[in-house]
């Protein structure tokens, strides 16, 4: 049996009934790596010796009679922008190619508490900005489904290491669609939770207000699991919300009448790929076939949410990104003056787009400019969720595409940078309005490429998103392994 | 809305960012475009809208002052790139006159 093939639950089971043992997953794992790791560079850095250590603790426990919890014991790959404690966390950047963490993020803590077994870290788009996962120090990360193709991003090392087997479960991180629009380029399930829903202590930040920690898993299943984990409470992130956290496997099963699903028509309109236009409305015919009450309706601001967003996460960025500055950690290029040496560190340490966000910032933060661009932005963000808040008081949920065409070829939008962040037009506005969305497979295209469906909720509202992202996933079956 | 050479140049000084001749040539026609497009907000007339500053509204978050163990000075120094026992190292700021 391929046992790298399997999902976590799949696994569970088997571990539970003591058919396999989480050093026989582990090493499935590792020898699935060995064999299309070269071809893939999803990962920044593996640990094999410190997963098969936890993995045979697990074992041992399991042979002692111990429970066991859903994800003990089961492979998973973390974003290279979550602290790991002792293990280098880059970033995907030459700025902290050589940062070690003297600490977990508290996802981390979170996932070895129930001993998850971690495998690697996953390589990204540097710094988290980017749609394709090519703007990394590392390297691109090549689409499993086809190698000339970019694995989406920037979340694409933690897609394509779950789409191509390398791991069982991953995490992401979602700034503006970099959980869920990799998931729909690589054809696996990626959810951003609620804004505060997940802690983002030890999250490398990016941009403050909009980022939020999730899974990337190979069914509707995994994920439920993995949030369970990680969300919640934590005292050490401000912004994380004092909610409950259900237990969303219960609410998998329930059937979806009385659930009325909102079709907002801007999503679908002028630039979306025709292939990605009727996968989505097939599976949305699909979902009104067993009981979900489907509509049209319309959010008038769609338009603006690119510029909006653009403007509000380059100038959180260039404040978050100030603190690289060869004083306390990574990079330093020595210079004989503070200010030389700063300038001389962080020219060398980031990438293009990097600078490029950081200047845009720059701008729209700088006097005379921040009321006409930041404060502006922040004003068309309130229009932007007010469409949300009207949309939930009649619907549930709403469906949209995730991306407007389906994964595009390595090096084919790098010189155009607005034509890159126009690829996350329907995206970015789930971010703006901080509400939970969750991109599953619907299809694929002619040219054999995955395509995804976001199915959206209202804040704290994922065990509804988990209701009928697996409804829908049980109609389409599975998506081809 | 044009971003000028000397405007990219101005941009890299404050973001503490030196860029060669043929990025700020590049900056400048990236950034003019990317700014262009961002105009396109200001169709939208906003004179009586509150700004969002964070999605989930939060009030002040208190808590006790309480003493709490952190990391160990040498653990943090750990990743310095230049440090002394008790502190970071950094280029000299301060001239005698």
């Amino acid at each position: 049996m391929e046992l790298y093939r399997l999902t976590a639950h799949e696994i569970h089971q088997l571990l539970q009934k003591k058919e396999v043992s989480s050093e026989e997953v582990t090493m499935s794992v590792i020898s699935r790596i060995e064999e299309v790791e070269p071809k893939v560079n999803g990962y920044i850095e593996t640990t094999f010796d410190p997963a098969l250590d936890t993995a045979r603790a697990v074992d041992k426990r399991i042979a002692r009679g111990d429970e066991i919890r859903p994800l003990t014991g089961i492979p998973i790959a973390i974003k290279d922008n979550m602290c790991t404690q002792g293990i280098k966390t880059t970033c995907s950047s030459r700025t902290l190619h050589n940062f070690i963490p003297p600490y977990d993020a508290t996802v981390v803590k979170r996932l070895k508490e129930v001993d998850a077994v971690i495998i690697g870290k996953t390589n990204m788009d540097e710094f988290a900005m980017g749609s394709s996962t090519e703007t990394s120090f590392y390297g691109p990360t090549r689409n499993p489904c086809n190698l000339d193709y970019v694995p989406g991003g920037t979340s694409g090392g933690s897609a394509a290491v779950v789409a191509a087997h390398e791991t069982i479960i991953a995490l992401g991180s979602d700034t503006g669609g970099s959980i869920r629009q990799p998931a729909s380029f690589c054809g696996v399930v990626g959810l951003k939770p609620t804004y505060g829903r997940v802690s983002r202590f030890g999250l490398i930040a990016y941009a403050s207000s909009f980022d939020q920690i999730g899974p990337v898993t190979k069914d509707v299943t995994d994920a439920a699991l993995l949030m369970k984990v990680i969300s919640g409470y934590d005292s050490a992130d401000s912004t994380s919300v004092k909610n409950d956290v259900p237990d969303y496997l219960n609410y998998l099963e329930e059937d979806l009448k009385n659930i009325k699903i909102g079709i907002p028509i801007e999503y679908f309109a002028e630039g979306i790929d025709p292939e990605v236009k009727s996968a989505v409305l097939q599976a949305i015919n699909l979902i009104s076939g067993i009981g979900a009450q489907c509509e049209n309706i319309s959010m008038p601001h769609t338009e603006y949410a690119i510029p909006c967003y653009y403007i509000l996460v380059t100038s959180e960025a260039s404040s978050n990104l100030a603190r690289y500055d060869g004083v306390q950690y990574g990079l330093r290029k020595e210079e004989k003056n503070l200010i030389g040496m700063y300038r001389a560190t962080r020219s060398e340490g980031f990438g293009d787009e990097v600078k490029r966000r950081i200047m845009l910032g720059t701008y729209a933060l700088s006097a005379g400019y921040y009321d006409a661009y930041y404060l502006k932005a922040q004003k068309v963000r309130t229009l932007i969720k007010q469409d949300f808040d009207k949309a939930f008081e009649k619907y549930d949920a709403l469906i949209t595409p995730v991306s407007p065409f389906p994964a595009f070829k390595i090096g084919e939008k790098m010189n155009d940078p607005l034509q890159m962040y126009l690829a996350d037009i329907y995206t970015v506005t789930i971010n703006l309005a901080g509400v939970p969305a969750i991109s599953i497979p619907c299809g694929f295209s002619k040219d054999g490429l995955p395509i995804g469906l976001q199915i959206v909720c209202k804040p704290f509202d994922e065990h509804t998103l988990f209701k009928i992202a697996f409804a829908l996933e049980k109609s389409l079956g599975r998506a081809k392994k | 809305m044009n971003i000028s050479r000397n405007k990219v140049e101005h941009l890299a000084a404050l973001a503490r960012l030196e860029l060669s001749d043929e990025e700020i040539e590049k900056f400048s026609h990236q950034l003019t475009d990317i700014l262009n497009y961002a105009e396109k907000i200001n169709q939208l007339d906003t004179g009586a809208v509150e700004p969002t500053a964070h999605a989930v509204p939060l009030k002040n978050v208190l808590r006790e002052d309480e003493v709490k163990p952190s990391l160990l000075r040498e653990t943090v120094l750990a990743n310095a790139p230049d440090a002394g026992e008790e502190y970071f190292k950094v280029p000299k700021v301060i001239y005698s006159s």
